[in-house]
């Protein structure tokens, strides 16, 4: 079942066996969906806390939602080396900001603007970040909410709705039908929690304790990790051969 | 297509491609689990039937009965064990009308033996069968991928099974009671359902005595041990 773009990957590790410095390697740990939203006070964004290594749940408290600077979280899924990669990058740019001193913060949209660089640029040298990313922040000055995605192949774009891995089959569609720009706090967070809940019944990839995060005016708000509620006691889960 | 013959057939098989093709094929990354124990067997396993990542069922029934004591547990092709498994239970039905008796579980054993050796090159099933019978009591018998047979004290199998070979071999004790043999099998099948990406979802429960079958459920939410993960 290969995709299209795996053919340009199966040919870098054919590559590979002339080059090995761009070799194109598989993900190993990786990391399951995001999903994020955008709300009345800002953005929210939602992960497991899972790092697998095959199909084993190998790194089972790992935090996948990261604050980048007071106005913006990233949030990653795929290979988390690469994703622990990104986020130095990152604190190389916040660093280098901190050291002006000018008053200046980076806006979301520039993390993203500068993520999507990167990872295209990654991938034109075939050696790509295995990432998906989201990025999620409010602009204080505009009294707005970013959302966005970049994914390993460097596709970006602007969304109030964002899910990255199985997610997007699962997920998205539960969180179109209940979502609204206006919504408040607790309705934006058990609308992702449904959907993380959804994915941990149905995605192996998971484990039921999730970071939460939220970036509104008054900054993000990262939660310590917790588990949601989950069912097991229909008549038929107990027991599947009932006839009538 | 080829019928499933339990005697074999031609060797070369179906398919010319070597090796069976299962893309997208339901299979169960699996945690099972058998114990004996001085009245019978404790059987357990988890609920998860995954296709590729996607869990397809998450409470699905692994304990599948092939007389009135005599269970098999099921892992590998979902479709393979399932077909195997109804072979097996037709099979001990005629001969236990034929010898007038329940059956003896290691006939239980041999039939799936007979049936996964035999079409080898065909089938992805590894199964754990266990019941009592009155001649011999609790018997617990492996029967892998290629199609040996083993009698042991205690089975386990599945993907998850990697993962707790150290916690069975270390809390596995001669001479278990029934209670015992449940507390056993519950926590090792929480411990691997903790690990495997595909073993998860409820513990399915079975004991089997001389007195009958008794099906115990552990729900997802209130698994045996539920250390901050």
């Amino acid at each position: 079942r290969r995709k299209p773009a795996m053919d340009l990957l199966l040919a870098a590790s054919e590559q590979a066996k002339v080059n090995p410095r761009t070799q194109t390697t598989s993900p190993i740990v990786t990391g399951a969906s995001v999903l994020a939203i955008t709300y009345k006070d800002g953005v929210m964004m939602m992960a497991d806390t899972l790092a697998s290594y095959g199909s084993m749940a190998r790194y089972k408290s790992v935090q996948r939602v990261e604050k980048v600077n007071d106005g913006t979280v990233l949030g990653a899924s795929g290979e988390f080396s690469d994703f622990q990669y990104i986020k130095d990058l990152l604190e190389d740019l916040t660093d280098e900001e901190f050291d002006m001193d000018d008053g200046c913060q980076m806006l979301p949209q520039q993390i993203h603007s500068y993520l999507s660089r990167v990872m295209y640029n990654r991938r034109s040298k075939v050696n790509p970040l295995y990432n998906q990313l989201v990025v999620a922040g409010y602009d204080s000055k505009k009294s707005e909410s970013y959302l966005g995605a970049v994914d390993m192949y460097g596709s970006t774009f602007k969304d109030d709705i964002v899910a990255t891995g199985y997610g997007m089959y699962l997920a998205l569609p539960l969180l179109r039908k209940g979502h609204d720009k206006k919504m408040d706090e607790s309705a934006a967070r058990k609308l992702l929690e449904k959907c993380m809940t959804v994915l941990f019944y149905r995605d192996c990839r998971t484990i039921n304790k999730y970071n939460i995060a939220k970036v509104t005016a008054s900054g993000v708000e990262i939660s310590k990790p917790y588990s949601l509620p989950t069912q097991w006691g229909y008549k038929r889960f107990v027991n599947p051969h009932l006839t009538e | 297509m080829d019928v499933l013959n339990p005697y074999g057939g031609n060797p070369k098989g179906y398919l010319s491609t070597p090796g069976p093709d299962r893309n997208g094929e339901h299979m169960m990354g699996t945690t099972i689990m058998a114990v004996e124990f001085k009245g019978g067997v404790v059987i357990g396993a988890d609920s998860r039937t995954s296709t590729g990542s996607y869990v397809a069922n998450r409470v699905s029934d692994k304990l599948s009965k092939v007389h009135e004591r005599i269970y098999c547990l099921r892992s590998g092709s979902a479709a393979d064990t399932q077909a195997v498994a109804d072979m097996v239970a037709y099979y001990l039905d005629m001969h236990s009308v034929e010898i007038d008796s329940p059956p003896l579980v290691k006939t239980a054993a041999n039939l799936f033996k007979m049936i996964t050796y035999n079409n080898k090159d065909r089938l992805l099933a590894s199964i754990i069968c266990a019941g009592w019978d009155e001649k011999n009591g609790g018997q617990v018998y492996s029967i892998p991928l290629g199609g040996s047979l083993v009698r042991q004290p205690f089975a386990i199998g599945g993907s998850g099974s990697t993962y707790i070979f150290g916690h069975c071999d270390a809390e596995y004790k001669k001479g278990m009671d029934q209670k015992q043999c449940e507390a056993f099998v519950s926590k090792a099948i929480a411990h691997a359902m903790s690990r495997d990406g595909s073993s998860g979802g409820v513990i399915r429960l079975a004991i089997i005595t001389k007195d009958g079958v008794e099906r115990k459920y552990i729900p997802g939410d209130k698994l045996p041990f539920m250390k901050d993960e």
